[in-house]
């Protein structure tokens, strides 16, 4: 009998994902982390000039995406592996989702609007 | 098939349950990730502190910052996102099949253990400003 699995092909794209955002993230961390040492956090002001620069602002807009998007697959996983209750479950991945949309609308206009 | 029908256990004993090192590794991958969700409220407001002009902000940020709870829950958060990150480096590595071997992927587990226990010190002394 044929049977479509309904839900099916979403693995594989998820899995990617989970994968480049976690290298976008460990490539930004690394950059922040040299920057750190080369003075960017010595003073507020120093801090501000540094994540104000253009191509700083871009790349902390890929990090906050990243972050949502690897958060979002990363939680996902924890209610579904944990969670029976269908009803349960899908109300806490709507919650889930929503935060996520939120937390990334904040995060990006405090260094938008530098 | 009277293998399919023999009795199974209905539940997980977890205390008895005895994992490899790299289970334990595996299992603070996800609780690491899921402490640093829950607490990205926290994290995204003090950037905001961090990044605005005004000098309430400077005071509030100075005050958050400095308060021995919030910096606690900081330095749980330093090794959570430490320890996520190397393990995620271990992960990334065994799916391109670096590290696959038995002994490899413990000796791994090791070092992501003992290196993000390690960097935990150093930034949380700095954390903690004793230097």
């Amino acid at each position: 009998m044929n049977r479509l699995v309904v839900g099916a092909h979403y693995g594989l794209m998820d899995w990617l994902a989970q994968r480049v955002t976690a290298i976008v993230m460990a490539v930004y961390t690394l950059i922040i982390f040299a920057a750190a040492l080369g003075g960017a956090a010595a003073s507020r002001e120093a801090w501000h000039s540094f994540m104000a620069n253009g191509f700083i602002r871009y790349i902390s807009f890929l990090f906050i995406v990243s972050l949502c998007y690897h958060a979002w697959v990363g939680v996902r996983d924890i209610w579904m592996d944990y969670l029976n209750s269908a009803a349960v479950r899908v109300i806490l991945h709507v919650l889930t989702l929503l935060a996520l949309i939120g937390y990334a609308g904040w995060a990006v206009q405090i260094i938008w609007r530098l | 098939m009277p293998e399919m029908t023999k009795q199974r256990p209905k539940h997980l004993a977890l205390h008895q349950i005895r994992l490899p090192l790299a289970g334990y590794a595996s299992i603070l991958h996800r609780v690491s990730g899921a402490g640093l969700f829950l607490m990205l409220p926290l994290l995204i407001w003090l950037l905001q502190l961090s990044l605005s002009p005004n000098q309430e902000s400077a005071a509030m940020f100075s005050a958050v910052t400095g308060n021995l709870l919030v910096k606690l829950i900081l330095l749980g958060l330093l090794w959570a996102f430490l320890h996520h990150f190397c393990m995620g480096i271990r992960i990334l590595l065994i799916d391109i099949h670096v590290g696959v071997e038995k002994q490899q992927a413990h000796s791994s587990a090791v070092a992501v253990m003992v290196v993000s226990l390690a960097l935990t010190l150093v930034f949380g002394l700095k954390l903690l400003g004793a230097y």
